[in-house]
């Protein structure tokens, strides 16, 4: 059996109902789990002697708005013995945006679920340095958010010129 | 009512608020805060930093106790503005990520759009891809043994690294018109075909490259400083490594043997016969030696590349994805709607997600591309090794001395433009 489909009936096995479906899109395997069993699936594709899913490739996540759920943290496992890659994706609720962290697993995730909390504003649960990391720390907002709108350089014209260039944050002395 | 208010946006004009000491107190030891050791902040100006990475460091004297990695000075939000952008339009800012690894990042996502749009690539386009990945990989390895030199104290060395690196990017130039951002690979091929003198310059940057990748080699090898700066420093043992997310030549440094050239090989690479270096030690050393290693492998690549490559067109023939020729517009009406539609609405890609892991000079870049029917990409994630490299700094750093940190950094090849994103 290829250890794509072993991971896959591993994790059925393993978590029953809350392995909600398994997706194939050109050649990759996706498993949508359910957001409380997400450390166990990394767990066991990491631990299990015939899967050994030992690198966390990438972690990053989607915003579905106006769908519901709203949000999908994607992870992509890679098993170096076998040479395979497998997908997780977790759907998450907008009105809770909350998953459990799987630093515990995977030290790397770390930094990946910081960034997808600075992007996305989904934290992550019992993660031991939950603050942004690309954007400034006083940041307002989500930035990959699909209802954050892409910022924009506020066109000048005589009349607003010096509006605009004195709240403009230039290096001042 | 505040201009700021009446504009709209509040994110331009609010005084930056500071940030409460009490946030970061878990990130350092009890000893910081009874005032035992030093916090120091090191960057984002720091010329070791290799561009603006700020470190805080908390120090015992002058050994590193603890090391905080902040990084985002260079975040301009690319993912963000390439979901505005057609999937042709959003390739140019891919080469503005990674800054030593342009052709690199195009290839990584022209990979993951073929693949969301099962694109075929002509035969010559792949070998050529091949040709100038592997040339930036020896630019990107040419900048990283310069300026790790240089961090070392090993001056001369910069300059002869750039000297070569400049022959490379004369040949970029050559093709693409640009040294640095080229974006000359393109979804479905390349931009155009490889210009004329273009098997020349290769060959004579093939018949230079080895003897001076020796006297590189020569000049740091026999050098007792540069042995004693780096031998045993910044030690990381495979497991540590692969937990960390370490991928690329610091990982090979520690023995494992992960290379996404030879485990999934992409664009052809299956083709050609080469070696993948590694290390045993996992120290600073050895990653050093991985790379000049690396160096010349890539140079055998291009060179059996360069025998093989085909005669041929360098674009797919789609014209549902591909502009069709310039010389084609002037008398085929078709051709002028193709070239319309795609240039103004673009192609559309079905709904899903693909994922394509490439070999970049510093690891493995992963591009996450989702489609949702659309002729803009829903959302577009960058893997990129630099940002989940840098992770392993603090575990590499501790115990050893600020002027160790240098060299460890200089080690782990990071670019903060590759980051930040």
């Amino acid at each position: 059996m290829d250890t794509v489909e072993g991971a896959v009936s591993a994790l059925r096995q393993a978590l029953g109902e809350q392995v909600l479906s398994v997706e194939s899109f050109r050649g990759e395997t996706t498993v949508v789990v359910a957001r409380e069993a997400i450390v166990e699936a990394a767990r066991l594709l990491r631990d299990a002697p015939e899967l050994q899913f030992n690198l966390l490739a990438a972690l990053t996540a989607v915003d579905y708005l106006p769908e519901e759920p709203r949000f999908a943290v994607v992870y992509k496992f890679y098993s170096l013995p076998n040479n395979r890659f497998l997908g997780l994706r977790v759907p998450v609720p907008g009105d809770d945006p909350e998953v459990p962290t799987i630093e515990g697993v995977f030290p790397n995730a770390n930094w990946h679920e910081r960034e997808v909390y600075d992007m996305f504003g989904i934290t992550f649960k019992g993660h031991s340095d939950m603050r942004r990391i690309l954007m400034p720390h006083d940041w307002e907002g989500h930035p990959l958010r699909k209802d954050y709108p892409l910022g924009y350089e506020e066109v000048q014209f005589t009349f607003n010129f010096d509006d605009i260039d004195r709240r403009k944050r230039y290096a001042r002395e | 009512m505040t201009g700021a208010e009446r504009a709209g946006t509040v994110y331009m004009s609010e005084p930056e608020k500071e940030l409460p000491v009490d946030e970061l107190k878990h990130l350092v030891s009890e000893r910081a805060l009874t005032g035992e050791t030093m916090v120091l902040n090191m960057g984002p100006q720091h010329p070791s930093t290799h561009g603006v990475l700020r470190l805080l460091l908390e120090l015992d004297g002058e050994e590193v106790i603890n090391c905080v990695p902040d990084i985002g000075f260079l975040h301009t939000g690319i993912e963000k503005n390439m979901e505005s952008k057609t999937y042709m339009k959003a390739l140019v800012m891919t080469d503005r990520m990674d800054y030593l690894n342009n052709l690199g990042n195009n290839l990584a996502y022209c990979l993951a759009v073929e693949k969301l749009v099962e694109l075929d690539v002509p035969p010559r386009a792949q070998v050529a891809r091949v040709i100038l990945a592997e040339l930036q990989r020896i630019a990107s390895h040419l900048v990283w043994l310069g300026t790790h030199a240089l961090d070392l104290a090993a001056m001369s060395l910069f300059l002869y690294c750039f000297r070569e690196r400049e022959i490379i990017l004369d040949i970029f130039e050559m093709c693409s018109g640009a040294r640095m951002m080229t974006t000359y690979i393109r979804p479905g091929g390349l931009w155009r075909d490889l210009p004329d003198g273009f098997e020349e310059a290769v060959r004579a940057f093939l018949k230079l490259m080895p003897g001076r990748i020796d006297d590189y080699e020569a000049m740091l090898d026999k050098n007792p400083l540069w042995l004693d700066r780096t031998q045993g420093i910044g030690v990381v043992s495979a497991e540590q490594a692969l937990g960390w997310g370490l991928t690329g030549p610091a990982l090979r440094g520690s023995g494992v043997a992960l290379d996404f050239r030879k485990a999934q090989p992409y664009s052809g690479y299956e083709l050609f016969d080469f070696d993948v270096p590694v290390g045993s030690r996992g120290d600073v050393y050895d990653r050093y030696k991985v790379r000049m290693e690396e160096m010349r492998q890539s140079l055998r690549i291009i060179e059996q590349a360069l025998e093989a490559l085909p005669a041929g067109p360098v674009r797919s023939n789609n014209r549902k994805f591909v502009p069709p020729p310039r010389s084609e517009l002037g008398h085929s009406m078709e051709a002028l709607i193709h070239h319309f539609k795609l240039w103004t609405e673009g192609f559309s890609a079905p709904k899903g997600a693909v994922y394509v892991a490439v070999e970049s000079p510093r690891g493995e870049l992963g591009c996450y591309l989702e489609g949702d029917g659309g002729p803009k990409p829903y959302r577009v994630h960058f893997r990129t090794p630099s940002f989940a490299s840098m992770q392993v700094l603090p575990v590499m750093s501790k115990g050893h001395l600020v002027a160790d940190l240098v060299a460890i950094i200089g080690s782990v090849d990071i670019v903060l433009g590759d980051a930040d994103r």
